[in-house]
């Protein structure tokens, strides 16, 4: 219990709430990193998911890609691309951004795929356009697959970005990263309590967005069918067979 | 840019370093598994508990890796128990979702048949159900090997580490052979223990090729 009351000591202390090394420092930089890499990697992974989720055309890449990304871990593309990039944000935020494409791009084109054909029949026969089917139509359905992609790309985020300190980044890995170097367990610690509450947070937000986002008929059917395996069901490995 | 007379010169570290990654992976797979298997056997008993067991491994999942050994380096040290008691957690959510997944998608004929044919209880699990939920449970076999072959990387922090390690000395003695030596070989590792997985679940259930065929 030692190494939680120190913890409590050291996150109580007013001195660590202040300052370029303080709490609040890490965890803006710590927010502004992971979320920079989430807007890169929609920016990049939706209009591709749109496309072959519309279209049908290319979704082998989509999920090839997907896959492929499942294979490389964080921890070592980020040491990788340190090599090449060198220190500063651009390494992390690169990696992050790498990271993050596969989630956001298979749930994307997966939900895409998913809506009733039938449905989308409909609605071309009701006149709409193709930019309006995908809109009104294909995304509204697709949104609850969508969305927990987004979230668990948020979450990698959030946890690689930790890993950043490990090449010399800011973040509140610093704390955990700097608690081993300087054997202080406090510091540890409390750094990773900070982590911690800041993935679950994340993670709690994300399911909270989705639930208010989410139309309600869709959130219906989608619940029937249980929803609460999905994220990690269409992430997994095609078999090779 | 690689400097492959290090590479001859050090194969015996690197192969170390893929043997300890090896063990750190196999042991909290196995471990993970066993500990995932009762909790999925513990619900289908009492249904009650399948939302605080389910949301108690969820949470261990979204705790992210380097904050999660550095939390449990007051209670057990830099040690191999540290290690695995962190890489066990990252698999007890993927293992028991599926366990329970495969057992439940089998149908009701087959387990009405298998109790009219006189099967116990242990019997039907052992010679009907499990068998019946095999791809399903390999399925989550392969995704928790792939991860947790990330996963050991990280362990680096506290002293293990196996491929990780190479790549953290490479990255503080600014020496990008042993990290780019790293890499290669944790994908090549990650590929290939999830070709034996699959070879696996081919020897394991071959009614399921012959259906195919």
């Amino acid at each position: 219990m030692d190494g939680i009351t120190g913890a409590l000591g050291w996150l109580t202390d007013p001195a660590h709430w202040q300052g370029p090394n303080g709490i609040p420092t890490r965890l803006v930089e710590h927010v502004e990193l992971s979320a920079l890499a989430i807007v890169v990697a929609l920016a990049i992974a939706i209009p591709v998911a749109f496309y072959t989720g519309h279209t049908g055309r290319g979704g082998a890449l989509a999920i090839n890609v997907a896959g492929l990304g499942r294979a490389i871990p964080s921890y070592a593309l980020l040491i990788v691309l340190f090599p090449l990039l060198g220190f500063g944000l651009i390494t992390p935020l690169v990696a992050l951004v790498l990271l993050s494409i596969p989630p956001i791009l298979a749930n994307t084109h997966v939900g895409l795929r998913g809506v009733d054909r039938e449905v989308v029949e409909a609605a071309r026969a009701m006149g709409m356009r193709e930019s309006q089917v995908l809109t009104r139509v294909e995304l509204p359905a697709a949104l609850p697959v969508m969305m927990a992609g987004i979230r668990t790309a948020s979450v990698a985020a959030v946890a690689t970005a930790t890993l950043a300190a490990l090449i010399a980044g800011g973040g509140l890995g610093r704390f955990i990263v700097d608690g081993f170097a300087l054997q202080d367990q406090a510091m540890l610690v409390s750094g990773a309590i900070l982590v911690a509450v800041l993935a679950v947070v994340t993670e709690r937000g994300f399911t909270f967005a989705e639930r208010r986002l989410v139309s309600p008929g869709i959130r219906l059917a989608a619940g029937a069918e249980g929803a609460e395996t999905a994220p990690t069901e269409l992430a997994r490995p095609e078999p090779v067979a | 840019m690689i400097r492959w007379d290090w590479i001859g010169d050090n194969l015996g570290v690197i192969g170390g370093s893929v043997v300890d990654h090896l063990v750190l992976t196999i042991l909290a797979i196995v471990i993970g598994l066993v500990i995932s298997f009762v909790a999925a056997l513990v619900i289908r008993r009492r249904r009650i508990l399948r939302g605080p067991i389910t949301a108690t491994f969820g949470v261990l999942y979204t705790i992210p890796s380097l904050a999660l050994f550095a939390f449990l380096v007051p209670f057990t040290g830099l040690t191999l128990v540290t290690a695995e008691i962190g890489l066990i957690s990252y698999t007890l959510l993927i293992l028991t979702r599926n366990i329970l997944a495969g057992l439940e998608g089998i149908p009701a004929e087959v387990r009405e048949a298998a109790d009219g044919m006189g099967y116990t209880g242990p019997q039907r699990l052992m010679g009907v159900e499990l068998p019946l939920a095999l791809p399903v449970i390999m399925t989550g076999m392969r995704v928790a090997t792939v991860t947790i072959v990330g996963l050991v990387m990280v362990t680096a922090v506290i002293g293990e580490g196996g491929l990780g390690q190479l790549m953290l000395r490479g990255f503080n003695r600014q020496f990008p052979t042993m990290i780019y030596v790293g890499f290669v070989l944790t994908i090549v590792l990650a590929l290939v223990l999830d070709l034996i997985l699959v070879a696996i679940q081919r020897l394991l259930t071959p009614w399921s090729r012959r259906a195919a065929a």
